[in-house]
């Protein structure tokens, strides 16, 4: 089995976005950038699924700019086998992301599509559903365990309440919670060999999609600050102060 | 406008998460609900009860069972031909049909939204929180999901909506439940508690995490809570997690236990009304949200606290 792993190049985890002074966005200039971490996470088990002799091939695919193909090799250094490319200067939206997803899948033929389950810069959390709608298939959102099982997976969600378990026929769309697995750093011998694994450059024209935004950004601000308030020097303080403003009696 | 609500439910009950999604609908304009399901007639009835709703648009069939999106989706998208906004809580249901059904309906969905502006625009934190943008939706059907905290719960009684029984899309043959482990819990729920105490890394262990911060919590009748460090080490499940990647939660009371404050736990109860911060780190930036911040070793101060109340 195939399996289709999609990343994305975002803002650092530890960097803290600042709002660009004319309201126009998040300033990304020389800014730190890595792969989105659901997606290392998706990344990691779709290598694990490759172990087990599940999976015979990783693709990893990234929609973004020229610069993505940083992304793509760290995914091909941790472990997937090629890579696709498909370079788009402007930010592509989830649905156009899904749309260019759905061709690719429809070339390669996957058995599943691991995703992260939300990037953390625009924090959507729409596209492995997307593509899902967009294929007709299955969806295992948030999952914490995967285990494939024939013609079928078994997916383990991270629900409100607590943990759900669905079976879904194959081919199947799977997006990773954070409890799915550890992912592994990749090795300097195998950071070395990804540079000469395969990686496909291509537009979204060649796919067919329309990338032209739907939702216009019309202004991005930093939200309300909170204060600081005050430091209490002990708990008699603090239940005094608590007693004060009425929340316990 | 007309707006589709779908009615989250669970064991018979309509939750609270769905007030807060009709409130958003309400500002678009006429607000009608969907409660799918199997068995789910006192449900509708419920539903029908909510202040301000018109029809109860009610699909009764084992397929609608689990809310699994392979088959929720469909009957959502037949319903949106005479509907012009489907509205849902940002819940993991809502979160995992609402795309089903923009992407069936050629829309790209607004998540999260935190204001409505407009008939087609919207707020909506990005980077977690740490933007809010406005964003103008150019689709002639709109599909958003709705942070619950970000708006007031509609009242639960005093409506008079109608109760309509729409025809089953089907199983779609994709998907099944298998199972579930759903924590029962005779503390209050995360996202609608009023008082919340949490705790992170610090606490050190699973044993400590529930020494330390059950009995506090008990005390004040309050939902418990993790930082996804605590949640990552295996001290609390992940259904305590609260951040980014977790639940967002805006209590009365936040009372936040050996966490160091990390942007990504941040976004998720900053907008609580009153914070109070209990830590050794002075520089710990959870200082800087905190209205109130006690510095010092929380195995000392949790327990005399908790005593003392």
């Amino acid at each position: 089995m195939k399996l289709l792993v999609p990343v994305k190049r975002v803002i650092d985890y530890n960097v803290k976005p600042r709002v660009k002074a004319d309201g126009t966005g998040v300033d990304l200039a020389n800014v730190k950038m890595s792969m989105n971490p659901f997606d290392e996470i998706a990344v990691e088990e779709a290598i694990r699924l490759k172990e087990k002799g599940v999976a015979s091939e990783i693709v990893a695919v990234s929609i973004g700019p020229a610069k993505a193909q940083e992304t793509l090799r760290t995914a091909l250094a941790m472990g997937a086998d090629r890579a696709i490319l498909v370079v788009s200067e402007t930010e592509v939206e989830p649905l156009a992301v899904a749309k260019i997803l759905a061709k690719i899948a429809a070339e390669e033929q996957p058995g599943l599509v691991i995703l992260g389950k939300q990037a953390i810069d625009d924090d959507s959390n729409q596209t492995g559903q997307m593509l899902a709608a967009l294929l007709g298939w299955a969806q295992g959102t948030f999952a914490s365990k995967v285990e494939v099982d024939g013609e079928s997976v078994n997916v383990t969600r991270e629900v409100d309440g607590g943990l759900e378990t669905v079976r879904l026929k194959l081919p199947a769309i799977v997006t990773t919670d954070l409890r799915l697995n550890e992912p592994r750093y990749a090795s300097l011998p195998n950071i070395m060999k990804a540079k000469s694994k395969p990686l496909a450059q291509k537009a979204p024209a060649d796919y067919g999609v329309d990338t032209a935004p739907r939702l216009t950004t019309l202004s991005v601000r930093e939200p309300s600050k909170r204060e600081a308030g005050v430091k209490v020097q002990s708990v008699d303080e603090l239940i005094d102060r608590l007693r004060t403003v009425g929340v316990i009696g | 406008m007309k707006c589709l609500v779908l009615v989250e439910h669970e064991g018979g009950q309509l939750k609270d998460a769905t007030l807060s999604a009709v409130t958003a609908a309400s500002k678009l304009g006429e607000v009608h609900l969907l409660v799918a399901g199997e068995g789910v007639g006192g449900v509708a009835e419920q539903a029908a009860k909510i202040a301000g709703v018109g029809k109860v648009h009610v699909a009764d069939d084992a397929a609608f069972a689990h809310a699994l999106a392979e088959n929720v989706a469909p009957l959502v998208v037949e319903l949106m031909g005479h509907h012009d906004a489907f509205v849902v809580p940002s819940t993991t249901t809502g979160k995992n049909v609402a795309p089903r059904v923009a992407a069936l309906l050629d829309v790209m969905q607004v998540s999260d939204v935190l204001s409505v502006e407009g008939e087609d625009t919207f707020t909506r934190p990005i980077y977690a929180g740490n933007a809010i943008a406005t964003v103008k939706s150019s689709d002639s059907k709109k599909v958003i999901t709705v942070r619950g905290t970000a708006f007031e719960k509609a009242t639960a009684e005093g409506g008079s909506g109608t109760v309509e029984p729409v025809g089953s899309t089907g199983d779609k043959g994709l998907s099944s439940f298998v199972g579930s482990e759903i924590a029962a819990s005779e503390r209050p729920e995360l996202t609608s508690a009023k008082i919340i105490v949490s705790g992170g890394r610090a606490l050190g262990s699973s044993e400590q995490f529930h020494q330390y911060i059950d009995p506090l919590a008990d005390k004040l009748g309050a939902a418990v809570g993790a930082s996804r460090a605590a949640v990552d080490a295996g001290y609390a499940p992940n259904d305590y997690q609260v951040g980014q990647t977790g639940k967002i939660v805006a209590p009365e009371v936040y009372v936040a236990v050996g966490i160091s404050g990390a942007i990504q736990h941040l976004a998720g109860m900053k907008d609580s009304k009153l914070i109070v911060a209990i830590n050794k780190d002075e520089d710990a930036p959870i200082f800087q949200v905190a209205d109130l911040g006690l510095v010092g070793d929380l195995f000392k101060l949790v327990p005399e606290l908790t005593e003392k109340l």
